[in-house]
């Protein structure tokens, strides 16, 4: 009996495994063997060579585009977890009735539906020299010439990682608060503990599993990102996702496959280090 | 009613502003896609016309924005089933405990986080040096099917965590199989949830754009051909396009919303209808 439920299992989870092993697993050992083969201008060939990585850690070029990758993902994580938890917060404790409170809920998520390219383009009438926050800008009298700075820059890639992933840490972040026994915070207030002191001490402490996780989808999305930095910064900026992209477009697949490595590398530490904060299966 | 304290009238007003960005930029290409003939990409309006959705209809000059249209729709369908049926296959797995369970589930989370540059890459080399040819609805779908799969099994975990096993016991005790009681107890209990599975497969499909880049071949998918006109069209009828899969999207959810609201009242008025069929 209890081997046929196992059998069983296997089967029902089989499916799951072949398509991970055949467009994930696979996939990512592929990259990592031709991130050691050599490349002409026109084809690749198998090799086992590591001039790809010795090219890419000789490059100062590299450690420039490092740094600009964690410098967006850290900016973009500071204003993502600021806005999404005080959403979230406001959603959970300030929203009394439950039809409300998904009403509210289901709003904040329409804009993921749509495509994130649109949402992009969405900006350029917003941000462009003679786009609406430049004029509005004017006839206020706040600046007399055109910012030039609000489209094509750092602050517009930020600006368009915070509209378009900000929605991933309000989600795991209202599912935990929403998760919060009341009476916990009854028992704050009641022994005298002030609404901050009850945010500080009692609501963040049991809201980090969602803060992590949120966390995980916002750095990991950020840091693998190549069209965003490309769009918002009119070419102008790098980071890794856009060092790979343009490997890839000059047919260069090895150097692509190196950076690739180091990049999942990166990434699976830094999500290694946040797992050790929160345990995601319980939380489930 | 007690009185709300003054955060409650602050954090409304954070929400407020939280959803004029949300929805601000989307509204107002919205707004600028009705631009009249002579006008341009930003503000002012030069007079209002439908000029630019006539022009997504008729002319196709750049691209092939209506092939790519049938090709999402036709990939969304795809993953969308190959989603529900394979995360219900393993969300029912993962609740009998098998050994090698958590090498699985750590799999699957990684799929979800891995960059989806690196998936395209990987495909890609893969089709390329075997010799098979790249092309949507193969390597194409393998890819989306990394992203879909992960988001369809975190809902069947929700799903069969809040779910209540009395119902299983039950039917067994009246002498179900183990088939009848998957078939009219435990799956008309979770369908709604898994209209929620399909509606993620769908729309996650149908606005994928990294993990089709490199594997979709010579045939665009809709966001590619997108990506493809930001780069060489200047005109409003990008915004035309932009609107109208936006509505198309909204339709999708809506059309999603009403199933599972029809659901729910079907079995308000007359119970559960498990067990009917028997």
């Amino acid at each position: 009996m209890a081997r046929g439920r196992q059998l069983i299992a296997y089967l029902q989870a089989a499916p799951l495994m072949v398509v991970l092993l055949a467009f994930l697993v696979a996939p990512i050992g592929m990259i990592v063997v031709v991130s050691f083969w050599g490349a002409t201008e026109f084809s690749i060939y198998p090799a086992f060579q590591f001039d790809n990585y010795a090219f890419l850690f000789g490059s100062p070029v590299t450690y420039k585009v490092f740094l600009a990758t964690f410098k967006y993902a850290i900016i973009t994580w500071v204003f993502t977890l600021a806005i999404g938890f005080t959403v979230a917060y406001f959603l959970a404790f300030h929203v009394r009735s439950q039809t409300m409170q998904i009403a509210l809920f289901l709003l904040c998520t329409i804009p993921f539906w749509t495509s994130n390219i649109i949402r992009m383009i969405s900006w350029i009438p917003f941000l462009g020299r003679n786009g609406i926050a430049n004029q509005t800008l004017i006839s206020w009298g706040v600046i007399d010439a055109p910012l030039d700075w609000l489209l094509y820059s750092d602050f517009a890639v930020i600006l368009a990682f915070v509209h378009l992933y900000t929605l991933f840490m309000v989600v795991p972040i209202f599912n935990t608060m929403m998760r919060i026994d009341r009476s916990l915070i009854e028992a704050a207030y009641d022994n005298g503990a002030t609404g901050l002191q009850t945010l500080w001490h009692v609501i963040v402490p049991l809201t980090k599993p969602g803060i992590m996780i949120g966390t995980i989808f916002v750095v990991t999305l950020v840091m693998g990102d190549f069209i965003t930095v490309r769009f918002m910064s009119g070419s102008q900026k790098a980071n890794v996702g856009r060092l790979i992209s343009n490997d890839i477009s000059l047919l260069q697949y090895p150097s692509a496959a190196a950076t690739a490595v180091v990049l999942l590398c990166t990434v699976l530490i830094v999500i290694g280090v946040l797992l050790r904060f929160v345990n995601i299966r319980k939380e489930l | 009613m007690d009185r709300r304290p003054r955060s409650f009238y602050v954090l409304s007003g954070f929400f407020g502003l939280f959803l004029l960005f949300l929805y601000g930029p989307t509204l107002t290409i919205g707004i600028l896609s009705f631009q009249g003939e002579t006008g341009g990409l930003t503000f002012p309006m030069r007079g209002t016309s439908l000029n630019w959705f006539r022009e997504l209809f008729e002319q196709q000059a750049v691209g092939d924005i209506w092939g790519s249209f049938r090709r999402s729709l036709a990939l969304g369908l795809m993953v969308m089933v190959t989603t529900v049926v394979v995360s219900v296959s393993a969300g029912l797995a993962f609740r009998k405990r098998f050994a090698g369970s958590a090498v699985l589930f750590y799999l699957a989370i990684t799929s979800l986080v891995i960059p989806s540059i690196l998936v395209s890459l990987g495909v890609g080399l893969i089709f390329n040096q075997l010799g098979f040819k790249i092309h949507w609805a193969t390597s194409g779908f393998g890819s989306q099917l990394t992203w879909t799969l992960p988001f369809g099994l975190l809902i069947m975990f929700a799903v069969f965590n809040r779910f209540d096993k009395s119902f299983e016991e039950a039917a067994r005790d009246q002498g179900a199989s183990a088939v009848q009681t998957l078939r009219h107890v435990v799956l008309p209990i979770i369908a709604p949830s898994l209209i929620g599975v399909a509606l993620f497969g769908f729309t996650l499909s149908y606005d994928e754009f990294a993990r089709t880049l490199l594997t979709a071949g010579s045939y665009n998918t809709l966001p590619l051909e997108i990506f493809g006109m930001t780069t060489n069209v200047t005109t409003p009828v990008i915004y035309a396009l932009g609107t109208f899969t936006t509505l198309f999207s909204l339709g999708i959810i809506g059309a999603f919303l009403i199933i599972v609201w029809a659901m729910g009242k079907r079995r308000s008025r007359g119970g559960s209808d498990a067990g009917k069929a028997m």
